[in-house]
């Protein structure tokens, strides 16, 4: 057989029949289910009299409208509350397993699919919910679907879908110290545009993806859609195996799933659609200074002025963007003054993320212009942290604590910016109000972001004092 | 589904590039757990000043665009969250296409499950498309075009005639308005055949 990538195996082995006239079928593995992205699926299914093929292979949480302050008082906005109330029933009645509110494995879909071992490797995974692609870090196929595909998943346990194209983005060499998979992946989006990886799928190789630890392989594969790729991906190796064994929901005859993930790797001599080559050397720490994450230079850098751009479109787009987020062209980066910092997201709120953050706050104080706060990505990364006694870190630093949600990633519950504030998010978009009405947001590390909060403005993390 | 098969109808010439699904229909809109109704809330943070007087800047309040029901965008229209809120509320408020350089994939595939089709052209076509729009706004008056779903053109009415390609299927599927629940569910022994295969338990009829 000719050499395959980790794509097309996972593609061949899934593809349920190839009718003539009709896009393929693939067989869906696992199915992730949010309170947004859910009700109007599971209500077509009940009109058209139809059920869940297979509930056992479907898990819920609620995530992007919860509160993230005391879960003991009830949900005050009342849409929110009946959205998650109706994700309980259809829950119920459709017989699928859900991570509820007050249950100690609640949190952001994309944080405890892997974090239980839900995503396997060679899985195909969907969610109704573009930052999928987090899951292709542990080597499955994971991508974001509508609302209209999420029912045919549940109805049918498959996806009607042509076969995307590969884009092998291959890192080489290591980052240097104070760079993080963050920053290596804003870099990536800034060189491909947010639309250079349309129509394929990312598959990360080389030394510089390779070193990088699971949490790390997640920041960089959940972002793989601020480039247009629907999916990104990362070949399974010891240590993805190393980071599943052991996980609830791991195969419990363990050593022969790992016996089959190792024959998933791209084959030697195997080719890809497109291939981008990146040296880990060019990359610095990132901030985006935009509204789209491939608006985006080094720490070192200033703001761009639009005439720098030569194409029409992204002069047009800076010229919009800098009038949104209110700064100018030549502007240095550690110029800009933040208001908030948000650290959290399906991007960066697992508890790698947390410790990278705590290390560079611990002993400084926020800064008395700032308001800062941590949200972990699930209820047992907050655990975890208590344990270490990072929440202590941060509290005492001035930053508030919260309970595990999307929270200020999108402000669909109260966590939001008010117009012209100025936001360091460790989150995945800087989209115009994403945050908030009139929010400004500046996509950057957990580092970086924390290194913000306690100098009022960005600082390059390379040449902070940890004490 | 409503199915397609031509269409006339005015164009709103939005001139942005990079369009993505929070302008199209912002996060405080995704609380509702209908399907219907999202056409109010289009382009929301655009459309409406902060005392909620429509914005008459904004290209879908100018009186050009009055009626439209095709949308005329630049590059990478629909990235971001895969939301389908987006088209369905692009649909709600009346749009039947849009056409565009490039589309985002997930936003590509939500507009054939709402009767709405994604038309790609050359960046040099769209660029034409837009002179036509302005030129026909700065006379007064409106744009229209025509789309053919089954022959798979767009035209106007001063000559401009470009094919278009969709996926053969889909495209079925969209002119019959066909429900493809309804049909992958024709393939339910294959389904079975797979699951068997790879060791899952026969789902019970
Ligand atoms: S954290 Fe943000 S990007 Fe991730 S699933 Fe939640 S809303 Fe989406």
């Amino acid at each position: 057989m000719a050499a395959r990538t980790l794509l097309d195996k996972i593609w061949d082995d899934h593809v349920v029949c190839s009718p003539a006239g009709e896009l393929p079928l693939i067989y869906i593995d696992r199915h992730l289910v949010h309170e947004v992205t859910s009700p109007q699926a599971f209500e077509a299914l009940r009109l058209a009299g139809r059920r869940v093929r297979r509930p056992e292979a479907t898990f819920a949480t609620p995530d992007h409208n919860v509160p993230t302050t005391d879960r003991r008082l009830p949900i005050a906005d009342p849409v929110s509350k009946q959205q998650i109330d109706t994700l309980r029933a259809n829950c119920r009645e459709f017989g699928i397993r859900l991570f509820d509110l007050g249950d100690a494995d609640q949190g952001i879909v994309h944080v405890i699919g892997p974090e239980l071992g839900i995503t396997q490797p060679g899985m195909t995974i969907v969610c109704g919910d573009s930052h999928t692609a987090t899951h292709g870090a542990l080597g499955a196929l994971a991508f974001g679907i509508g609302t209209s595909e999420v029912e045919h998943v549940l109805a049918t346990q498959t996806l009607r879908q042509a076969k995307p194209k590969s884009l092998e983005v291959r890192v080489d060499g290591r980052l240097a110290p104070g760079v993080t998979a963050k920053d290596l992946i804003l870099h990536v989006i800034g060189r491909l545009s947010t639309e250079g990886g349309t129509g394929h799928v990312i598959e990360y190789t080389g030394e510089g993806i390779r070193a990088l630890g699971m949490a790390e392989r997640m920041t960089v594969c959940n972002m793989s859609i601020e480039a247009g790729a629907r999916a990104g991906m990362i070949a399974p190796d010891t240590t993805t195996f190393d980071y599943l064994r052991g996980r609830d929901l791991a195969p419990r005859d363990f050593a022969a799933a790992v016996a089959r993930w190792e024959t998933l790797p791209s084959d030697p001599g195997a080719v890809y659609d497109r291939v981008e080559i990146f040296r880990a050397a060019d990359v610095v720490p990132q901030v985006t200074w935009g509204t789209n994450p491939a608006q985006v230079v080094g720490v070192d850098a200033a703001v761009p002025a639009p005439d720098a751009f030569t194409d029409p479109n992204d002069r047009s787009s800076a010229a919009r963007a800098l009038d949104y987020m209110g700064l100018r062209g030549g502007t240095p980066i550690t110029d800009i003054r933040l208001d908030r910092v948000f650290i959290g997201s399906c991007t960066n709120s697992r508890i790698e993320d947390l410790r990278a953050a705590a290390a560079v706050v611990r002993g400084h104080r926020v800064a008395s212009t700032v308001s800062a706060m941590v949200v972990p990505g699930s209820g047992r990364v907050k655990r975890q942290a208590e344990e270490e006694g990072l929440d202590r870190v941060f509290r005492e630093a001035g930053f508030d604590w919260r309970e595990a949600g999307c929270s200020m990633c999108l402000g669909m519950n109260p966590d939001i910016l008010t117009p012209g504030q100025r936001c360091a998010s460790t989150s995945n978009r800087n989209f115009e109000g994403r945050q908030g009405k009139g929010g400004r947001t500046h996509l950057v590390s957990p580092a970086m972001a924390a290194a913000a909060a306690v100098a009022g403005r960005f600082v390059d993390i390379r040449g902070w004092e940890y004490k | 589904m409503q199915p397609f098969t031509t269409h006339t109808g005015i164009v709103a010439a939005l001139d942005r590039a990079n369009v993505d699904t929070d302008q199209i229909i912002p996060k405080q809109f995704l609380k509702r757990i209908e399907r219907t109704g999202f056409g109010q809330f289009l382009f929301w943070d655009w459309r409406f000043l902060p005392d909620g007087a429509p914005d008459p800047a904004f290209e879908l309040n100018r009186a050009e665009s009055a009626g439209a029901s095709i949308l005329l965008a630049r590059r990478n229209f629909g990235c971001g969250s895969s939301r389908e809120h987006a088209p369905w509320a692009l649909a709600d408020y009346g749009f039947r296409a849009v056409i565009a350089p490039t589309f985002a994939d997930i936003f590509f595939n939500n507009c054939f499950q709402n009767g709405m089709v994604p038309i790609r052209l050359d960046e040099a076509d769209v660029a034409e498309l837009f002179r036509r729009a302005a030129a026909a706004a700065v006379a007064g008056g409106q744009y229209r075009m025509h789309v053919d779903l089954r022959a798979c053109t767009v035209s106007d009415d001063a000559g401009f005639s470009r094919p278009f390609t969709v996926d053969p299927f889909r495209r079925q599927c969209l002119l019959e308005g066909l429900d493809d629940i309804g049909l992958s569910l024709q393939h339910d022994a294959a389904i079975t055949a797979w699951e068997v295969a790879h060791g899952l338990a026969p789902v019970r009829a």
